[in-house]
């Protein structure tokens, strides 16, 4: 289907409204967009609506405990910026592995979210961070805004939470307790322009040698970006020793369900999974 | 049935308004509807860079850009950026080191290449250019000679 009507309006409300009309595609950096519509695998549809022009969904604010990260902010202005390097370095780290300059430039954090990709690359360290999600509709004549947990928004490959009608506005990531130790793993082919074969992030409070607060991500492992509840049921409140990093690298091999493609086989993944879960343990015990 | 949408920007300093389709890349729209040819299509999905331009100064793919996002903006293709101080000694650098084989990757190199020396200035060493050129793929022979004429290009800015 061609494209009949296109909108690119300036303020959250105007996109709202084209957006409670419904069967429209939303239209931010276009690096997922174009090659999505030009290949056919997700057609434009009839209503092309450019959000990138909203003001209201850029800029990276710290509120009360948390930081608010508008949709529209491209991966390159992320990484530059301190509150994130300060607050979410490995957030900020995930952008240094995130394709090339040219997209970093161009894609935006709300892009990654919502093309909900089992692999995306940002989506990892968020969801250990324990991000929201904040969406925006115009049910009734006025703008209303609810939030969600990034971990309960993904779905699926492709697929969202996001109702029709509905624009996620922003991110919001609280900030991290004192003593928070935060790691993130990709694992590529080639550092560049790769999809994951795995990733992971940790977050966890660390206390003599005690973890409490643990939260893993697991990217490209699962359908949609997992939690690593079950690992985080080992290390939860336990001192770090050699026999419990095993333990937990076996559960976290245990509890993946990958699936095997030209990037990895299942086999693979899961040793990756175990290795890696190790890896970085021992790295948070020594450190 | 598409309606073409109007819409005005600059390129390379020239005022421009033309009217495209919703669904037209920026490159289309340069390369068809301008009829500026310098910059390629390669691969069209954001992995080889040879379409590389500026957009409001930052480097992107001009494949996965849609025409329409233009208005407002200010474009530069390698028409243009080799008109300004650092990419005229980056062409000239390519030139230089043979950096060129086929030369279909090389207004993408050249572009990306102004843009690492502009945003980096003096700063601009060995690794850093081999990170920032990540985008830019190059089938014909390899990257030494890339990384020698960007390195050459950048010294020469200090």
């Amino acid at each position: 289907m061609t494209v009949e009507h296109y909108y690119a309006p300036k303020h959250l409300d105007e996109a709202l409204e084209v957006l409670r009309a419904g069967n429209a595609t939303i239209l931010a950096g276009g690096t997922d967009v174009m090659p999505q519509s030009e290949s056919g695998k997700t057609p434009l549809r009839k209503t092309l609506v450019n959000i990138r022009r909203i003001a209201e969904l850029t800029g990276i604010r710290l509120a009360k405990n948390e930081v608010r990260i508008g949709a529209l902010t491209t991966i390159s202005e992320m990484m530059a910026n301190d509150l994130i390097r300060k607050h979410f370095p490995i957030l900020a780290e995930s952008g240094d592995h995130f394709a090339s300059e040219q997209i970093r430039n161009a894609g935006t954090l709300g892009g990654n979210v919502c093309n909900a990709s089992p692999a995306g690359d940002t989506l990892v360290p968020m969801l250990a961070l324990d991000a929201v999600v904040e969406l925006a509709a115009k049910p009734n004549g006025s703008v209303e805004t609810h939030t969600t947990p990034l971990g309960s928004f993904l779905v699926g490959p492709g697929k969202t939470r996001r109702a029709q009608g509905e624009l996620l506005v922003a991110i919001r990531i609280p900030v991290p307790p004192a003593g928070q130790v935060q790691r993130f793993f990709k694992f590529g082919t080639r550092p560049a322009l790769d999809i994951s074969a795995i990733a992971i992030g940790l977050a966890a409070v660390k206390t003599k040698g005690v973890l409490s607060h643990v939260r893993l991500a697991y990217g490209a492992v699962a359908p949609a970006i997992m939690r690593g509840s079950k690992t985080e049921a080992v290390l939860e409140g336990k001192r770090l020793t050699p026999e419990l990093i095993e333990q937990a690298a076996q559960a976290a091999h245990d509890e993946v369900k990958p699936i095997s493609d030209v990037r990895a086989s299942d086999w693979y993944r899961r040793e990756l999974m175990h290795n890696i879960v190790k890896r970085m343990l021992i790295d948070v015990h020594e450190h | 049935m598409s309606t073409n949408i109007e819409i005005r920007f600059t390129v390379n300093g020239s005022p421009r308004t033309v009217a495209v389709p919703p669904e037209m890349s920026a490159l289309n729209m340069l390369r068809e509807v301008i009829g500026l040819t310098g910059t390629k299509y390669g691969c069209g999905e954001g992995e080889c860079g040879a379409c590389t331009i500026l957009v409001d100064g930052m480097s992107v793919n001009s494949c996965l850009l849609f025409a329409v996002d233009c208005d407002g903006r200010k474009l530069t293709t390698v028409e243009g950026v080799v008109n300004e101080p650092a990419g005229a000694r980056v062409r000239d650098a390519f030139v230089q080191a043979g950096a060129v084989q086929c030369g279909f990757c090389t207004p993408g190199f050249v572009v990306q290449a102004a843009h690492l020396i502009d945003t980096h200035g003096s700063k601009l060493d060995p690794e850093t250019i081999k990170r920032g050129i990540e985008g830019n793929l190059c089938r014909c022979t390899g990257y030494k000679k890339i990384v020698e004429a960007i390195t050459a290009a950048a010294q020469e800015a200090r």
